[in-house]
C-alpha cells in the first residue's frame, strides 16, 4: 500500500507569484500593446479580459545554442522509403518544412499570446494616471462611520448583551463563591426524605435528620444569596465607530444632443465618457452615472436614450447645469459623494447663455464637484483653426474664465478618436512631482 | 490472448477511479513488478492533482518546490495557452526522482489510465531512477526535496532583503548558463541541507558580529590600506584558479571578483539544480523506454491473469500506441525520433533476442542472444547504460530494418543533404553509431570552457568555444549570454571560437564591443 495523497484541494495559483513577475518583466510591451489597442478605437473592450500578443524578444531566455545549419552534422531519421546510400537530396529553401530542422519543435511562433484579466488591463492602462484634486478627496475621505466590534463593556443597550461572556462571568463567580448546585440540594433532600420515611427512627437517625434539615436550610440560603446571574456578570458588546473612507462616486455625463451634434460627435463623446467611467470604477467601490442631455431644455435619461435617441431643438447649455444641480441636491449630497462631471459639446450655445453657465459654475457647481472636465468636440477641419487655446467657440471662450479660476476645471478639444486617449491622459496625468497634500 | 485463464477477480469495474480501487490496483501491479520483473524501487508516494496543478508543476520544471522567477510564469502562460487551444494534451503523470518517489496523477484520468500511469511512473521510472548508474552517481534522491525547500526560502529571503529586481538579475544570468553549469567528470556535489544552512547562518552571523557602525566614522586615510589587501587577496585567488573550467557557473561562483556572498549562493543553487537534471538529459530514451516497457509488460500480465477487463485493456492499448507513435520523417507530424518509441522498441527487441534469436542476432549479440533471461539482460542494461552507450550496444539490424532508419548528413557548404547509410548490410554500423552520437550530450552541447582570467590586471575573463565540425553558435543568443556572463563577472568577458582540428580562431567577441543591452 503506497502513500496516497489527495492534493486536489491544495491552494491553487501556486504560480501566481511567477505570473506577477512575468507581468512586471513584460510590462513595457504590454502597456504599449494596450495603448495601441485603445488608440485603434476599441475602447469598449478595455474593461474586458484581453489577449495581448507580446513579441518574444523582450522575454527571451538566451543560452549558448548551436546554430541550426552550421558545420557538418549527421542525423538519423525513421521511415526511409526510396533512398539508397549516397543519394543526394536537394536542400529545401530556407524555412522549408523539413523535419530535420531542430527548431521545428518551437512551433515557430513569433508572438506570445498573453491573456490579461480585466484588473490587470486597467492597472496597466491607468498606471500613470492619477485622480485630480487630492485635497478635496482627503477632506472628504472621512465622513461616514461604521460600528466595529471593540471588546466588551459593563453598560450598554440590552440588545447588544453578550450572552456568552455574561454566562462565562456568572459561571466563574458561582464556582468561586461555591453556590450550591441543584444536584447537591437534591441529594440532601433525598436522603432526608428517606430517613424521614423510617418508621421507628433511632436516636442517631433523628440527630442525622436534624443535621440534614439544617444543611438544607443553609444550602437554600446560600442559593438565595448568591444569584445565578448577578448584575456584575453582565457584559455588553462594545462597538466603536470606525471612520470609513468615502468610497462613492457619481459621474455626471452632460451632452448637447441638439441637431449640430451628429453621430461622429456623439461617438467621440461616448468614448471619452467610457474611459472616465472605467477610471472612476477602479477608484471607488460604488460609481453611479447620471446622464443628462440637453437641447434648449435638459433632462435626466438612461444610457441608451442618452447615446442613441435624437431630439431636436436649440441649444441652451445652462439648462443642463440646472438639471445637474437639481440631481445633486436631490440624490447626491456632496458630503457623501465624490462628484465628477464631464461635459461634451460642440461649443454652440445661444448668445448670453454662456455667461450664465460661467456664473453658475463659479457660484455653486465648482464647489460641489471634485472635478469638471469640458470636452469640446470639433471638426477635423476646424482642428487647425483652433490649435491655439485662445480662439474658440462662445462656450470655449466663456469657460476659459472658469478654468483660470478653478484648478479642478479642465477643458480640452477632441477632433478624432485617436485624440481621446492622449487627451484623457493629459487631463489626468500624474503631476511630475506629486506634492503630498493634506 | 484466447488462452487467457480467468483465475483472479477484476481489480475494478467502473471507469471512474477511487482510492480503494487505486490501492488494490497498486498492490496487484507491485506483485508483478517484484515477482515477474524483479524491479527494485524507492517507496512510492502517489499524489492526485488537478489539471491546473499539473500546469503549475510543468512550468516549474517539474519540481514540486521551486523558487519564483518570471520565466516560470512565462512557461505557465505558454503551456496553458497550448492546453486551452487543445494543441497539447497534458501528460497523464509527472514523476520526481526523489526518495520517496513522488508520482502525480491527474484527477481527470480514468481508472484504466491511472493503472497504466502507476505502472509506468511509480514502477518503471522509479526503478530506473534508483538503479541507473548515472542517477546513482549524480543525484541524491533523498536530499533533493529538502534542498529545494532550502533554495526556495533562501531566494525568497534574498528578494526581501535585496529587492526582487536584484535577485532576478542574478537568476536571469545564471539561467542562461545552466547548460554550462554541469560537472561532467567530477563527483556530484553532496547536498546536505543542514550543513548548507549552517554554513549560511555562520556567514551571516559573522557579518553581523563584525559589523560596527564605528568603521563608517573612521577617517578616509585608512582606505589607502585597502587596495593592497585586495591585491594580495586577488593574487591568492588567482593562483587558486584551475583552468580550464567547463562548469562556468561554478567558475563564476568561486572566482568572480564582484559577486556578493548571497549572489554566489544563488549561482550555487542554480548549478545544483542543473546538475540534478544532468542524468535525465542523458537517459531520455532509456528512461522512457524502461517505463513504457514496464507498463506494457505489467498491463499485459494483469490482463492475462484476468484482473482487468477487455475494455480496460483496449483503452490501455490505445493510449500505449499513442505514446509510442512514430511518424515517418516525411510526415508533417514528424518532430524528431520519439524517445518512447525508440526505447520501447529496443527493449522489446532485446526481449525477442533473448528468447527467440535469429542467426543474425546470434551473430551480432553473442553475449546474450538466446540466453532466455530477458529480464536479467534488461535489468543490467537499465543499470549500466546511458542513451548513447545503450544504442551503441543494443540497437539491432532487425530494428533498424523495422523502423527503416537512415542516416542523413548535412554540410553547411553543400546545397544538398547526403544519405550516408540506410538499413542494409553496409549501413547498420553507421546508422547505429550515428544515432548513438546524436544522443551523446558531449557531442551535441557546444564545448565552452573558461580558460583564463586575469584577476590582478584588467580582470578580463577569457572563454573558449572549441568548435567541432564547424558548428557555430546562434549569434543573437550568444551575445545575450555573454552580456549575462559579464554581469556576473563584472568586467570584460571575451569568447573565442577555435576550430578543434586546425586551431584557427573562427570568431572572437568581447562584452566590451557588444556594449549594453540594445
Amino acid at each position: 500500500m503506497p502513500n496516497f495523497i489527495d492534493r486536489r484541494l491544495n491552494p491553487k495559483d501556486k504560480s501566481l507569484g511567477n505570473r506577477q513577475r512575468f507581468l512586471r518583466r513584460a510590462r513595457d510591451e504590454l502597456k504599449r500593446a494596450i495603448n495601441e489597442r485603445v488608440r485603434s478605437g476599441k475602447i469598449d473592450a478595455v474593461g474586458e479580459d484581453q489577449v495581448i500578443p507580446i513579441p518574444r524578444k523582450g522575454i527571451g531566455e538566451p543560452t549558448f545554442q548551436r546554430a541550426p545549419h552550421s558545420g557538418r552534422r549527421e542525423e538519423v531519421l525513421p521511415g526511409n522509403k526510396t533512398f539508397g546510400t549516397g543519394d543526394r537530396i536537394p536542400r529545401p529553401a530556407a524555412g522549408g518544412g523539413k523535419g530535420s530542422d531542430p527548431s521545428s519543435s518551437g512551433d515557430g511562433e513569433d508572438d506570445f499570446n498573453f491573456v490579461l484579466s480585466r484588473e490587470e488591463v486597467l492597472d496597466l492602462f491607468f498606471e500613470d494616471l492619477e485622480l485630480p484634486d487630492l485635497v478635496k478627496l482627503n477632506l472628504k475621505e472621512v465622513v461616514t462611520f461604521r460600528p466595529r466590534r471593540a471588546g466588551f463593556t459593563m453598560s450598554g443597550n440590552p440588545t447588544s448583551i453578550s450572552v456568552g461572556r455574561t454566562m462565562f462571568n456568572s459561571f466563574g463567580r458561582r464556582i468561586a463563591l461555591r453556590r450550591p448546585r441543584q444536584a447537591e440540594i437534591d441529594a440532601v433532600a433525598a436522603e432526608l426524605a428517606k430517613l424521614e420515611g423510617e418508621r421507628r427512627p433511632s436516636a442517631a437517625i433523628l440527630q442525622r435528620i436534624a443535621a440534614l434539615r439544617e444543611e438544607l436550610a443553609t444550602l437554600a440560603r446560600r442559593r438565595k444569596l448568591i444569584p445565578y446571574i448577578d448584575p456584575i456578570d453582565i457584559r455588553f458588546n462594545r462597538f466603536e465607530p470606525q471612520p470609513v473612507p468615502n468610497a462613492n462616486a457619481v459621474m455626471f455625463c452632460l451632452m448637447d444632443v441638439s441637431g449640430s451634434m451628429g453621430e461622429r460627435e456623439k461617438d467621440l463623446a461616448k468614448r471619452f465618457f467610457v474611459l472616465l467611467h472605467l477610471f472612476l470604477k477602479r477608484r471607488y467601490a460604488k460609481t453611479d452615472i447620471v446622464f443628462i442631455r440637453h437641447t434648449h431644455e435638459a433632462s435626466e435619461v438612461d444610457e441608451d436614450t442618452f447615446f442613441y435617441s435624437t431630439q431636436s431643438g436649440g441649444t441652451v447649455v445652462s439648462t443642463a447645469l440646472d438639471e445637474m444641480l437639481r440631481v445633486i441636491r436631490e440624490r447626491y449630497p456632496a458630503k457623501e459623494w465624490n462628484i465628477y462631471a464631464a461635459q461634451a459639446s460642440d461649443g454652440d450655445n445661444i448668445p448670453n447663455d454662456s455667461e450664465k453657465c460661467v456664473s453658475m459654475l463659479d457660484s455653486t457647481l465648482m464647489r460641489l464637484c471634485q472635478y469638471y472636465a469640458y470636452v469640446e468636440i470639433i471638426d477635423e477641419r476646424e482642428s487647425e483653426m483652433f490649435r491655439h487655446a485662445d480662439n474658440g467657440t462662445s462656450l470655449w471662450n466663456a469657460y476659459r474664465e472658469v478654468s483660470a479660476e478653478w484648478p479642478n476645471f479642465e477643458m480640452t478639444r477632441i477632433a478624432k478618436p485617436s485624440d481621446i486617449y492622449p487627451v484623457f491622459h493629459e487631463l489626468f496625468a500624474k503631476a511630475p512631482a506629486p506634492a503630498k497634500r493634506g | 490472448m484466447e488462452k487467457r485463464s480467468k483465475q483472479l477477480p477484476l481489480l475494478f469495474t467502473s471507469s471512474d477511479w477511487n482510492f480503494d480501487d487505486l490501492s488494490r490496483a497498486y498492490d496487484a501491479i507491485r506483485e508483478i513488478a517484484v515477482n515477474e520483473l524483479r524491479l527494485d524501487f524507492y517507496p512510492n508516494q502517489i499524489e492526485v492533482i488537478s489539471s491546473e496543478q499539473m500546469l503549475d508543476a510543468y512550468s516549474s520544471i517539474g519540481m514540486p518546490l521551486m523558487y519564483q522567477h518570471w520565466s516560470f510564469g512565462k512557461h505557465f502562460v505558454h503551456e496553458s495557452n497550448l492546453y486551452r487551444k487543445g494543441r497539447m494534451g497534458l501528460a497523464y503523470e509527472l514523476v520526481i526522482n526523489s526518495n520517496p518517489c513522488i508520482t502525480y496523477l491527474m484527477e481527470e484520468n480514468t481508472m484504466a489510465l491511472q493503472t497504466l500511469v502507476i505502472a509506468h511512473a511509480s514502477f518503471g521510472h522509479n526503478h530506473f531512477f534508483k538503479n541507473n548508474y548515472l542517477f546513482q552517481q549524480w543525484t541524491d534522491a533523498g536530499a533533493i526535496l529538502p534542498y529545494m525547500e532550502f533554495a526556495k526560502s533562501f531566494i525568497a529571503r534574498c528578494e526581501e532583503r535585496y529587492s526582487p529586481a536584484a535577485v532576478e538579475a542574478v537568476l536571469d544570468a545564471a539561467h542562461a548558463l545552466m547548460p554550462q553549469a554541469v560537472f561532467r567528470y567530477r563527483r556530484r556535489p553532496r547536498l546536505s541541507v543542514e550543513r548548507e544552512r549552517a554554513r549560511i547562518r555562520e556567514r551571516l552571523e559573522h557579518e553581523e558580529r563584525t559589523f560596527s557602525d564605528l568603521w563608517r566614522t573612521l577617517p578616509q586615510a585608512a582606505e589607502a590600506e585597502a587596495p593592497r589587501e585586495v591585491q594580495t587577496d586577488m593574487s591568492e585567488r588567482q593562483s587558486a584558479i584551475e583552468y580550464p573550467e567547463e562548469n562556468l557557473l561554478y567558475f563564476l561562483e568561486k572566482n568572480s571578483p564582484v559577486l556578493k556572498p548571497w549572489q554566489r549562493e544563488i549561482l550555487r543553487i542554480v548549478r545544483v539544480i542543473a546538475q540534478y537534471f544532468y542524468p535525465q538529459r542523458q537517459t531520455k530514451v532509456m528512461n522512457e523506454g524502461c517505463a513504457t516497457f514496464v507498463h506494457y509488460t505489467i498491463m499485459n500480465s494483469l490482463y492475462d491473469k484476468g484482473q482487468i477487463s477487455e475494455g480496460t485493456m483496449l483503452e490501455v492499448l490505445q493510449n500505449h500506441s499513442n505514446v509510442v507513435f512514430q511518424p515517418h520523417f516525411d510526415d508533417p507530424r514528424y518532430g524528431g525520433l520519439n524517445p518512447y518509441t525508440l526505447g520501447f522498441n529496443m527493449m522489446r527487441d532485446i526481449q525477442r533476442i533473448c528468447t527467440e534469436p535469429t542467426a543474425e542476432d546470434r551473430d551480432w549479440f553473442p553475449d546474450f542472444a538466446g540466453n532466455g533471461d530477458w529480464c536479467g539482460t534488461l535489468l543490467d542494461a537499465w543499470a549500466t547504460h546511458r542513451d548513447e552507450s545503450f544504442i551503441r550496444q543494443f540497437l539491432s539490424p532487425a530494428l533498424i530494418r523495422d523502423m527503416r532508419l537512415f542516416s542523413l548528413q548535412e554540410e553547411s557548404s553543400d546545397p544538398y543533404y547526403e544519405v550516408m547509410a540506410i538499413h542494409d548490410e553496409r549501413g547498420y554500423e553507421r546508422v547505429r553509431s550515428s544515432l548513438a552520437n546524436s544522443y551523446d550530450v558531449g557531442m551535441t552541447q557546444p564545448d565552452i570552457q573558461a580558460v583564463d582570467a586575469d584577476l590582478k590586471g584588467d580582470r578580463k575573463l577569457r572563454i573558449k568555444h572549441t568548435v567541432h565540425n564547424g558548428a557555430t553558435l546562434v549569434e543573437e543568443t550568444r551575445n545575450e549570454t555573454i552580456r549575462y556572463i559579464q554581469r556576473l563577472w563584472g568586467h570584460e568577458v571575451s569568447l573565442v571560437g577555435v576550430d578543434a582540428q586546425t586551431d584557427k580562431v573562427l570568431y572572437e567577441v568581447s562584452s566590451k564591443e557588444l556594449g549594453e543591452k540594445a
